[in-house]
């Protein structure tokens, strides 16, 4: 082996959500230290919401992210309905699952088709893609999931990013019954293009093999984004009367530890641990046209979180064609906004990349008095800068140059689809 | 071979709305865009990205530190023309929602901007250059930014 000293320091990771750096230091040719630095710049929403009205602080919160605009609303929504003690309707529950779904077709067909595929094709670009062929033909079917994705957020919600419509108890303005059975022709269209990337994405060889990991994420009956029970792969299941214990023991603490240091196994939140949990609950249709691709999981390859995007773009697509097929649409008086003895909750819900944790206290005229979340991406922090280290200790081993290695690192940071604007929110106090 | 527009499309302190939207407008447009366009610089779409001449640099995000006013000097400089993208770039907010925190809020925050160096306030971007043309909204009003794209492409004589 030889015995080497370098530093790697990538600058504005490209293709990928939000500003962050990455610094690698080998000493000896051990790997020393991995820091991953979000550069993105703090916004302080969890001071800014304090002294908001709680019916109202969704909106604030929704730009926290541009991309993933939807599932802050969404939880926020969801923890102040438990505070107000607020049952959503059958009906708001499917236009909120909708919502989710074309959601996560946007923006995970962004992540793959945009950051990741030029990596497949061995390019830095879709830019360089070819300009007839192939490459062409994939591309525009490409742009033509991602629509499909926007339209349905559009419909659902009056806008893909920053949803208007969305509010406490129900919806402020419902989509029109024509305009939501309209997007189901598209939908069909677009099932087989997902389908064709998922090949794609299955044929795709990049390796790394999490040492021992654990996942974690909501488990439900229809591999959707909410749901009420945590579970993990070493068989735990949290109910959610539990999850503001669980939260403060054993999430934030976790994501607050430094690397090398963290003595218990490190978890994984995201898209990878969703399929290795829940894949019996996706759709049947699902099932049957991803069979060949099911039997990869459960898979402790971190690029096949990349994969499990994938098949869940075309479950997305499934369960939205499902959902529309049998929602009658009616004008429903949303519930009024009186508060009982709750101040306190925690909202859970399943974000593109991630498990997403919404913890709001309120006062007595129902204005936040607390609000903390933990990011998805905070969670996969520690994972993360731990198997960048391990990828980048073997490929040293088998005497790769620093540039193999640094482009193989991008790679790795794109399969965990991280977030910076949002994972820049969660204050992470020992990295310094 | 026909004239592109030479862009740049960069982000400060801001969530990315408008870039997710300029992305989501490339469903209908890109094929179009990539004839017209030459995306000198975009950190969402390549990681070979050039800072050199641009006919319009697109900057979304307000100003919160040091650094990202010499970035955005420098792009200003190197552009025949700036649009600032978005209500964080138009106004400050609402990232410079904490300009106006309370004495006890700016206080429990200070040594997380000592920390990160971040400045006391946040600035949209015509505070510290010359913005040709606005398109606010949050995110983006997209039927403003189609007319001021256009406009440059006419007026760089590439429609």
């Amino acid at each position: 082996m030889h015995k080497i000293d370098f530093d790697i320091s990538i600058e504005n990771l490209s293709k990928i959500e939000g500003h962050a750096d990455l610094d690698v230091s080998v000493k000896d040719g051990k790997v020393k230290d991995i820091k991953l630095r979000i550069t993105e710049n703090k916004r302080f929403y969890t001071q800014a919401v304090r002294g908001k009205q709680a019916s109202l602080v969704h909106q604030i919160v929704s730009r926290i992210c541009g991309t993933c605009s939807v599932a802050h609303l969404t939880g926020c929504i969801e923890t102040v309905e438990k505070i107000y003690e607020i049952k959503p309707s059958e009906q708001t529950l499917a236009l909120r699952n909708l919502s989710l779904y074309g959601l996560n077709i946007r923006d995970h067909a962004m992540h793959l088709y945009l950051f990741c595929l030029p990596d497949i094709f061995g390019k830095d670009s879709v830019l360089e893609f070819e300009d007839s062929g192939r490459e062409h033909e994939l591309l525009h079917k490409a742009f033509d999931v991602k629509s499909a994705g926007n339209k349905l957020g559009t419909v659902v919600g009056g806008r893909s990013v920053h949803a208007p419509y969305p509010t406490i108890g129900g919806f402020t303005k419902l989509p029109k019954q024509e305009e939501l059975k309209a997007l189901t022709p598209e939908l069909k269209k677009v099932r087989e293009d997902a389908l064709e990337f998922v090949e794609i994405f299955y044929n795709c060889n990049f390796e790394f093999i999490d040492p021992d990991p654990e996942y974690t994420a909501l488990k439900n009956d229809d591999f959707g984004y909410l749901g009420d029970v945590m579970c993990s792969t070493r068989k735990y299941c949290i109910p959610e009367e539990e999850f503001l214990k669980y939260l403060t023991k054993k999430v934030i603490p976790y994501s607050q530890a430094e690397g090398f240091k963290f003595e218990e196994r490190s978890y994984l939140v995201g898209a990878l641990a969703r399929m290795n949990l829940n894949k019996e609950s996706l759709h049947p249709d699902t099932k049957k046209s991803a069979k060949k691709y099911l039997s990869t999981f459960p898979s402790d390859n971190i690029f096949h979180n990349n994969l499990a995007q994938a098949i869940e773009i075309v479950n997305c697509i499934d369960r939205s064609i499902e959902i529309i097929d049998k929602l009658e649409l009616k004008e429903e008086k949303r519930p009024g906004l009186k508060l009982g003895k709750k101040r306190e909750d925690v909202g859970v819900i399943e974000a593109p990349r991630g498990t997403l944790y919404y913890h709001l206290k309120v006062n007595d005229e129902a204005k936040i008095e607390y609000a903390n979340l933990v990011i998805p991406t905070a969670q996969n922090q520690v994972d993360m800068e731990k198997n960048i280290g391990g990828l980048v200790q073997k490929r040293l081993d088998e005497g790769k140059t620093k540039e193999e290695i640094r482009k193989e690192i991008e790679m790795i940071v794109r399969a965990y689809d991280p977030c910076m604007s949002c994972a820049t929110h969660f204050l992470k106090i020992n990295w310094i | 071979m026909s004239k592109k527009l030479v862009i740049g499309w960069f982000t400060f302190t801001c969530c990315e709305d408008s870039t997710i939207l300029f992305v989501e407008l490339m469903n209908e447009n890109y094929f179009k865009w990539k004839e017209q366009i030459e995306f000198k610089h975009c950190k969402m779409l390549k990681s070979k990205n050039e800072m050199g001449q641009f006919d319009v640099a697109f900057v979304e995000g307000a100003i919160s530190t040091d650094e990202d006013k010499k970035e955005l000097e420098k792009i200003r400089g190197l552009s025949k023309y700036l649009v600032a993208i978005g209500s964080c770039a138009c106004s400050g907010y609402p990232s410079a929602q904490r300009n106006d925190f309370d004495e006890k809020t700016k206080k429990e925050i200070l040594p997380v901007l000592k920390n990160y160096n971040l400045w006391e306030n946040v600035l949209s971007l015509d505070k510290i250059v010359k913005v040709d043309d606005n398109v606010p909204g949050c995110p983006m009003t997209t039927k403003k930014f189609m007319e001021v794209l256009d406009k440059y492409l006419k007026l760089f004589e590439v429609v």
